[in-house]
């Protein structure tokens, strides 16, 4: 088997050339995302192989290539739409909940749709408040819906692949700090199951769970964790839902200790979703209260020491497991 | 174009077929036996009849919050639908829908729609879907008066326009919005000029003329179907009922509803005349057709009424495929 590096662009416009030479009813739309290659160069190359019809351009209108690819999908295609920040996500959102999130459960069963949603989030880029914007939990939230978040290109690559050929609505959030990033992926055809968290590394002190970008930020601040003798095993769970709660709660049967981290806001958000579940599921294997380390309450800052002091980095991890793994 | 003695007979008993349904709708909910809220489409069924009417098997609607008129026009069960409205484990979505989410994709029905506008970005995405797939198929896309202010119509028309989608923009002006009348809420005159904004073909056809409904949709759709582009089709009609049953009305005169609701004016009594004048039906007849779909009515009632409720285990099912 051959592997290469791949930057998270690079897999995840893999996945969609091959997926769309595999199935003719795959199609992508969205704005930029035909000539140009869409703004993060994720489609590059497509409309040039597939034409202006499966690789449509789109005005600026969220909400109605959104409710357009909705349709489309009801309707025999397998539509890949591109809202090209998760803040313009809300323009779109009559379409993505109450109708593809809804359609199969109201109508009996009936409908099928096998859409994907590809939308990027997350701060750091000095993007400011309506460019930075981590809004997975409002996709969670919502039953009907699959959500995605991968923080490698393996797992963009995979991942991507499966919820194309998934039949139901599926919320893809990439992170656009993670495009350049770079990563192994193999030449040969892979696919990566929905719903299964992966441990990407063990340890024996504290569990950490973490998504998207700072799945990276865990894996430092366990390194540096590890100098002071604290093994910590990272969990990145990839589907946010279903979430493989099982993977995180195995783990935290052997290490008594749980650290939850994740870009969104800390109220109402996914570390308290994971708390609850964890303290219901494993609460006799505790051993420390349960840490959140999230955004902070308030709408994302353009100056950059400001922004970064809202979102978490290394050292919020690193001191929220100082605090569990001391806790007599 | 022509009809034939079926096709014309078959459009009058449909007629028939939604007016009594809606009035045996209308009972259910006084007695409570449907929950929730049931809006009625009684006065405007020539638009629904019409325009299903001028379509293939194939080709895709999408319908409204008032939506048992189009899906009966497009050869919805009666059974299946009133069963729904009971909630019943028989209905179309094994009674988890109810009266605004009644859905056939066997019968290009993408469903009615419990959002203001909601349909018409997936009626849009049928058009794209059979443009891409080569299939032929059109699409007709039912909304009223209030929705054609919903700011997806302007997004999805340009686009249909832009991409010569094959797709008929059926706006039934039926004068009211929820519990307003529309006009004051639209700022140009007739709704069919927005056609020009947004690069459709705007027409306008007498809305309770169930032929003159069924020309214009044939011809819609022969245009669209031949790459001419899209319709914004203003089929100009009146909702006889409130916006629900039990709407106290408070905001419109009896006597402008007496009229529509009189024998000159009303689709089905319009209808019938022509019948019996131009196309030689007898009295007897029609009598005949429209005792049957009392009688199918009736059935569906019963049938509805002796289904079995859902399992609780179907609270669970059919979230994700």
């Amino acid at each position: 088997m051959t592997v290469r590096e791949l930057q998270y662009r690079e897999a995840l416009n893999e996945a969609l050339h091959e997926e769309m030479a595999r199935d003719p009813s795959v199609c992508v739309l969205g704005e930029d995302v035909g000539r140009y290659g869409s703004p993060f160069q994720v489609t590059r190359g497509l409309f040039d192989k597939y034409g202006e019809k499966r690789v449509r351009d789109t005005p600026i209108s969220e909400e109605g290539f959104t409710g357009i690819a909705v349709g489309a999908a009801m309707t025999g295609l397998r539509p890949v739409a591109e809202i090209l920040y998760i803040d313009f996500s809300t323009l779109a959102m009559d379409q993505i909940v109450n109708q593809a999130a809804k359609a199969r459960y109201m109508f009996g069963g009936k409908a099928r749709v096998p859409l994907v949603i590809r939308m990027q989030g997350g701060g750091g880029r000095g993007n400011a408040a309506h460019h930075s914007q981590s809004l997975e939990m409002w996709y969670v939230h919502v039953p009907g819906l699959i959500v995605i978040q991968p923080s490698t290109p393996y797992d963009a690559k995979g991942l991507l692949k499966s919820a194309i050929r998934n039949d139901n609505p599926v919320i893809f959030i990439e992170h656009k700090l993670l495009y350049n990033t770079s990563g192994p992926v193999p030449d040969e055809e892979y696919l990566i199951p929905i719903g299964v968290a992966d441990v990407k590394r063990p340890g024996d002190d504290v569990t950490i769970v973490a998504t998207s970008r700072l799945v990276l930020f865990a894996l430092n601040a366990a390194q540096d964790l590890a100098r002071q003798g604290i093994e910590a095993e990272v969990i990145d769970p990839r589907t946010l839902k279903p979430l493989d709660i099982d993977t995180i709660v195995r783990s935290v049967e052997k290490t008594g200790r749980l650290v939850v981290v994740n870009e969104g806001h800390l109220t109402g958000g996914f570390t308290a979703e994971v708390a609850a579940r964890v303290q219901r599921e494993a609460f006799d294997w505790l051993d420390a209260p349960i840490m959140q380390v999230a955004t902070e309450d308030v709408p994302l800052p353009y100056n950059g020491r400001l922004e970064l002091e809202a979102i978490p980095n290394e050292q919020d991890i690193i001191n929220a497991v100082q605090e569990v793994v001391y806790w007599d | 174009m022509k009809l034939s003695r079926d096709k014309l007979t078959d459009m009058y008993y449909r007629m028939w077929l939604i007016r009594y349904f809606d009035e045996g709708a209308r009972s259910l909910f006084q007695e409570n036996m449907i929950r929730g809220t049931t809006h009625m489409y009684t006065g405007e069924e020539a638009v629904a009849v019409g325009a299903c009417s001028a379509l293939n098997q194939d080709d895709y609607i999408t319908s409204t919050h008032r939506g048992h008129g189009h899906c009966l026009a497009k050869g919805g069960d009666p059974r299946a639908m009133m069963a729904e409205l009971l909630g019943k484990a028989t209905g179309y979505c094994k009674g988890k829908g109810g009266s605004m989410h009644i859905a056939d994709f066997d019968l290009g029905i993408l469903g009615a729609n419990g959002i203001v506008g909601g349909g018409i970005g997936i009626a849009t995405g049928a058009a794209y879907s059979a443009d891409l797939r080569g299939s032929g198929q059109v699409a007709i896309c039912f909304f009223g008066d209030g929705a054609s202010n919903q700011g997806v119509l302007m997004e999805v028309a340009n686009m249909a326009a832009l991409w010569k989608l094959p797709i008929i923009y059926l706006c039934e002006e039926n004068q009211y919005a929820q519990f307003s009348p529309s006009k004051p809420f639209i700022a140009i005159e007739g709704i069919e000029m927005k056609a020009q904004a947004f690069g459709l073909t705007g027409v306008t056809v007498d809305g309770n003329d169930v032929l003159a409904v069924y020309e214009a949709v044939r011809q819609a759709a022969e245009r669209t179907r031949n790459r001419e582009g899209p319709t914004l089709l203003v089929a100009k009609t009146y909702r006889v009922e409130g916006h629900t049953v039990g709407d106290p009305l408070t905001y419109r005169p009896k006597s402008e509803t007496e009229q529509w609701k009189s024998a000159e004016r009303d689709p089905i009594s319009r209808f019938g005349r022509y019948l019996a004048e131009e196309a030689s039906f007898s009295k007897n007849e029609l009598e005949t057709f429209q005792a049957k779909a009392q009688a199918d009515i009736d059935e569906a009632i019963k049938f509805a009424i002796n289904s079995p409720e859902p399992e609780i285990t179907a609270l669970w099912e059919d979230v994700y495929v």
